[in-house]
């Protein structure tokens, strides 16, 4: 049927090509660098988003390996079943399970039913593709939206500044449950992405990984500067990569702080921060969230 | 079109869809000259569209590419280019 033309021996395109996400689209460089790390042992549960509708156009699939899509909210609860199920026919050490959805299912509308799965202990691996929005739908405002961000739901104007709720910390709620492993990552920074998604896999229970993917669409950055984004969220200090195995944190270092300026200023989501009347205080406000990330994570070494 | 029940479907026949006509400005030339072969621009392809295995045999195939320069942009010693879409010419 389709001529597959080359396959490698590093499991490089188990998310295949042809999927129609965007040009310089984050998410779907997060999921085949995820597909990389985990390999060809895992079965995938995708949550509904931009992931689910680009990879998988009606008859195609962009995927290589078991992948089933089920309602929104309960990607968590059909991962949970599945782990059950092999589990009672003895086959989970073989097959990892891995959960994975967008940080609208993640913050918002599947987070009653990830509590459950990591509250049962269950083997699985969830890992939440945070783009900051509802980017499927038409980017509308989500729980894991950052401060003073433009989304068609909270627009900027003369009184609204965009959003005006900070963003949800989903790996500290996911760290409450008293998991083994939690972690979070960012596509700016794919070796420590692959490292973090293969240790989480040789952990046995419930594990979360958040994945930073900037979304050019969304954010109303250039395609190929995807990259460039991730990595000034992580240097910032906005967006801190650190991991939690059995209680002991580490975080990523970051070499020196850049003014948040740097990140907010080039992407349309933040333009009205630069506008004529200059914001000085929201910039300030937002500047006070990666200072208060350095010195949580301890990302800057004195 | 074969229509099945439900959406069962073909492992990865998703490249039936030839993704390379979305590009609309430019498209990646890589140079083969100063190439290090450190593998970054095949591994931040949104598209896994970037093959090669040592220096200097890196390319993109353009039946899937859909021209974001990501690769250009991470090329560490910048031998991958953006050229317009028709050619050095066009």
């Amino acid at each position: 049927m389709v001529k597959v033309e080359e396959r490698d021996k590093f499991n490089d395109h188990l998310l295949a090509s042809g999927h129609t996400a965007c040009p310089g689209c984050g998410q779907s460089l997060a999921a085949r660098l995820v597909l990389r790390a985990a390999g060809r042992n895992v079965m995938v549960v995708n949550s509904t988003g931009c992931l689910e509708v680009f990879s998988s156009k009606y008859p195609e699939s962009a995927w290589e390996v078991p992948w089933i899509h089920s309602l929104f909210e309960n990607t968590s609860a059909v991962a949970a079943g599945i782990e059950a199920a092999l589990k009672i026919t003895g086959q989970l050490d073989r097959v990892r399970v891995i959960a994975q959805g967008g940080d609208g299912s993640t913050a918002d509308i599947g987070l009653g039913a990830i509590s459950g799965m990591l509250e049962r202990g269950h083997d699985v691996l969830y890992i939440c593709y945070d783009n900051e929005a509802y980017m499927n739908t038409g980017i509308q405002r989500s729980g894991s939206t950052p401060y003073y961000a433009r989304t068609t739901t909270s627009p900027p104007g003369k009184v609204s500044r965009g959003n005006w709720r900070p963003k949800k910390d989903v790996p500290q709620i996911a760290l409450a449950h008293g998991i083994p492993y939690v972690a979070v990552a960012s596509v700016g920074y794919p070796m420590d992405l692959d490292r973090k998604v293969r240790k989480a896999l040789s952990i046995r229970g419930p594990k979360y990984v958040q994945i930073h993917v900037p979304c050019p669409l969304g954010w109303g950055t250039a395609p190929e500067r995807t990259i460039d984004f991730a990595r000034l969220a992580v240097l910032t200090g906005l967006y801190p990569l650190y991991e939690v195995e059995n209680g002991e944190l580490r975080a990523l270092k970051i070499p020196k702080k850049v003014p948040v300026e740097e990140y907010l200023k080039e992407q349309v989501r933040f333009r009205h921060l630069f506008g004529k009347e200059d914001r000085k205080k929201e910039i300030a406000e937002i500047q006070g969230i990666a200072d208060q990330n350095i010195e949580k994570f301890g990302l800057i070494v004195k | 079109m074969k229509i099945t029940l439900g959406t069962v479907t073909h492992p990865g026949g998703s490249r039936v869809n030839k993704t390379g006509s979305w590009r609309t400005a430019s498209k990646p030339r890589f140079n083969h000259q100063a190439c290090v072969a450190c593998d970054v621009c095949a591994l931040v392809c949104p598209e896994g569209c970037i093959f090669g295995t040592g220096q200097n045999t890196y390319y993109a195939n353009e039946d899937y590419c859909k021209g974001c320069g990501i690769c250009a942009e991470v090329c560490p010693v910048h031998d991958i280019e953006m050229i317009p879409e028709a050619g050095e010419d066009g």
